[in-house]
């Protein structure tokens, strides 16, 4: 008996403060009708999607770029333009006031501030003991959140980078992920494990990791990956409130991404994926910073006379296959951009679960762009071709549509 | 008979003369008693406890019925395992018994306690039932952990205690955690964190040691030294291996982890430290019967002439029975028919476990994450992904 949902989702993105430039079409308002039929077969109608903690979700949520006319519905107010780093924030900020329970723990979030200055100001509102610096101690102080979150505290653990999370493994796997099911339940593990990761701009090998690869298999965690101001937010504040372990994948390059997200509180599904831009010739699964090369790519493919269906799957563990799957449906075609590794990377994964879920509806085999197999050399031509480039994207649907 | 008569001339020596005691079981007093223990307790950077301990017959045969009740229990894990009831690992606790119920009796259940697997006894000591224990141990479903986890993840949230834990030494982090949540919430308690003398070498302990000394968090770090980690001797994998003295800046204090007063003494001090000074250490110097696991005889890497040595002249429930002894608190037939009663209490429990169900093949996607938020697994190629959105 699965949920059907009637679900029409389209969202607008403001790339202002990167080098694309936007889209000249009229991208439709995202709108949020939806009828749930859940699985104990109640039927509730979907204007006023809350979740069981009552947050007032806005309704009609636009996300309007500058130089749009957007039909704005009169209820919402203008909203505020703010950057990734400081969308992040305020979520942070507005569960830590909404709930004494949750607290920070990481390397120089507190006096410092965050080194993405994620965390800035809030040492100074809540306290030393709220918002810990601890020393240079991953896998202890990673341990130290879980111990915390046995107990029923919410603690959100900040990686420096997500590479270094890689000294946390032990604890993340074997205690954060399986201690809900060894306990036969009587432990929930509610910590957040955050950080930046992805190949940044000359980083070099170590700092340019790209962990989801190396997670994706641990059971009982949920992983999602934001990529924009209002998912960032909206992800954030539904990891904390979240009574799983959920790793939240940030990416260097995206904190100064700015856009215009509403005042109204909301709140994302951790396992939802957002369709960014409808279409029919083929379906483009990506996250994080690749979303960018996508849409970057889609104009060109637009020009081209294609019309790229573009997914941000935002969900990495589980996957949205519900949306996924109605995709496939409507195109047949699959190109997965992604900026994990080849090798037992996300899109790995996801190549193999749609082709066993949707086999029968594809008419070409999935085409899986990744990053290379190699460490991310230092020098910025050399960086630059690790990771797949929009020409690389227009070439492999191009391949893909004939 | 003339070691006893001898061994109570010379506790007559050194006790005051309070020989008050009620006779027989039922009418065991509450009147303290004092005794000594049988090894003055050594400091670093700290002034350790007095000696003197107070007890009473009716706490001293709580400590004998308890220890015996775990002592019975590990046995008869070990038939249990050999008749292939139990499988996969088994740690064993004899032995050390007295440094779970001697640190029972300093605390309440709002302290936590967090060890690693060697944990029946300990779980039994937070509250746990004889059924919850053999049943996890078998497998069942009515296991503490439903039979999920198994000997190494005997876990009781209400009893205050935390686990179970298979790798060595992650669970020290997670006591950290435990205390800082403790003192996050300001509620005058504290954690325990056991660990072995194998896992004291591990990083993330003395990473975990000086978070809680900079942060001053409630945490007591316990270390049961048996001497060996699995089949390496403790002079042969630590370049120092007094473990009280490895905090450095933590003070610590040397236990005769086989004397259950001198436990019960050491964890009252500690406690009454952690909650105003921050974390110390506590190394119980004990000993295991057994081998690490069932699967190591335990004899490849000691004699047996050792194992029989310190089960004559240290073994703790033998310590107690002289003691209740010499103070005329129950005659030897009395601590007989508590023997009795106790095997009779674990052969009732096996049998009952034996019986018990084994958990449904649909718990295998159970708890795997907590309901509430949507997404409910159904297996690992997702087949059965069902997504309900709020």
């Amino acid at each position: 008996m699965a949920a059907t949902i009637l679900h029409g989702v389209g969202a607008t993105t403001a790339l202002s403060s990167i080098n694309y430039n936007n889209s000249r079409r009229s991208l439709p308002e995202r709108k949020r009708t939806s009828l749930v039929i859940q699985c104990d077969g109640s039927l509730s109608s979907g204007l006023n999607i809350s979740n069981n903690r009552g947050a007032k979700l806005s309704t009609n949520a636009v996300a309007q770029s500058k130089q749009e006319n957007v039909t704005a519905s009169t209820t919402s107010k203008p909203g505020h333009e703010l950057l990734l780093f400081e969308a992040l924030r305020e979520g942070l900020e507005e569960e830590m006031e909404r709930d004494p329970h949750v607290c920070v723990m990481g390397e120089d979030v507190g006096h410092y501030g965050g080194s993405y200055k994620v965390t800035k100001g809030l040492a100074d509102k809540y306290g030393d003991l709220r918002v810990l610096d601890t020393p240079i101690a991953e896998n202890s102080f990673t341990g130290m959140g879980i111990g915390a979150a046995m107990t029923g505290l919410r603690p959100i653990v900040e990686g420096m980078n997500m590479g270094f999370l890689l000294l946390a493994f032990n604890q993340i796997s074997n205690n954060c992920g399986m201690l809900h099911y060894t306990s036969g339940g009587q432990f929930k593990i509610p910590i957040v494990i955050r950080g930046p990761g992805g190949v940044g701009r000359q980083l070099g090998a170590e700092h340019s990791q790209r962990l989801e690869s190396y997670f994706q298999s641990i059971p009982g965690i949920q992983m999602v990956a934001c990529s924009t101001p209002y998912n960032a937010k909206g992800l954030m504040k539904a990891a904390i409130r979240s009574d799983n372990p959920v790793i939240l994948f940030e990416h260097v390059l995206l904190y100064n991404l700015k856009e215009r997200i509403p005042d109204e509180e909301y709140v994302l599904s951790l396992e939802e994926a957002e369709k960014v831009r409808p279409g029919k010739h083929v379906t483009v699964l990506t996250y994080s910073r690749m979303r960018y090369h996508v849409m970057q790519a889609a104009k060109t493919l637009v020009n081209k006379g294609y019309d790229p269906e573009v997914i941000d799957i935002r969900s990495l563990k589980p996957f949205d296959l519900h949306t996924i799957g109605n995709s496939v449906k409507k195109t047949h075609r699959v190109l997965i951009v992604e900026e994990c590794m080849r090798t037992g990377g996300i899109g790995a994964s996801l190549t193999a679960s749609i082709n066993e879920h949707f086999h029968d509806y594809l008419d070409a085999p999935i085409v899986c762009l990744s990053s290379q197999d190699v460490p991310t050399p230092y020098a910025g031509v050399l960086e630059e071709w690790t990771v797949v480039q929009p020409a690389q994207i227009v070439a492999a649907v191009e391949q893909l549509c004939q | 008979m003339a070691q006893l008569t001898h061994r109570a001339s010379a506790l007559h020596k050194s006790i005051p003369a309070v020989l008050f005691a009620a006779r027989g079981l039922a009418t065991a007093s509450t009147s303290p008693i004092t005794v000594e223990t049988s090894l003055p307790f050594t400091g670093h950077k700290i002034d350790p406890p007095s000696r003197s301990v107070e007890t009473s017959s009716q706490e001293l045969l709580t400590f004998f019925r308890d220890m015996a009740l775990m002592r019975r229990m590990e046995i008869a894990a070990d038939s249990l395992y050999k008749a292939k009831l139990i499988r996969g690992f088994c740690h064993l606790y004899d032995g050390q018994e007295a440094v779970c119920v001697g640190m029972e009796a300093a605390i309440n259940k709002k302290d936590c306690i967090i060890t690693a697997y060697r944990d029946h006894c300990i779980f039994l000591g937070r509250g746990g039932t004889l059924l919850e224990a053999f049943a996890e141990l078998m497998g069942r479903k009515s296991g503490c952990s439903k039979g999920k986890g198994g000997s190494m993840h005997f876990y009781k949230k209400e009893g205050g205690f935390y686990g179970g834990h298979g790798i060595v030494g992650a669970q020290v982090p997670l006591g950290c955690g435990l205390a800082f949540a403790q003192k996050y919430s300001k509620d005058e308690s504290v954690t325990f964190a056991m660990y072995g003398d194998g896992a004291a070498n591990q990083g993330q302990l003395f990473e975990a040691l000086n978070m809680a000394a900079l942060w001053d968090l409630p945490a007591i770090l316990v270390c049961e030294n048996n001497h060996y980690g699995m089949g390496t001797a403790e002079w042969r994998a630590a370049k120092s291996p007094a473990y009280y003295k490895r905090g450095d800046y933590v003070p610590g204090l040397k236990v005769d982890g086989m004397d259950v007063l001198a436990v019960k003494q050491a964890c009252k001090f500690a406690k009454e430290h952690a909650l105003k000074n921050g974390p110390i250490i506590l190394e119980m110097d004990t000993y295991r019967y057994h081998g690490h696991s069932m699967s190591d005889p335990g004899s490849t890497y000691r004699t047996r002439d050792e194992i029989s040595g310190v089960r004559q002249e240290r073994d703790p429930i033998e310590r107690v029975r002289k003691l209740i002894l010499t103070h005329d608190i129950a005659t030897e037939k009395e601590l007989k028919d508590t023997e009795k009663e106790v095997r009779k209490e674990v052969d009732e429990a096996i049998a009952q476990a034996k019986e018990s169900p084994m958990p449904d093949p649909s718990e295998l996607f159970t708890n795997v994450y907590v309901k509430g938020l949507g997404t409910e697994s159904f297996g690992a190629d997702r087949k059965e992904l069902r997504t309900v959105l709020p």
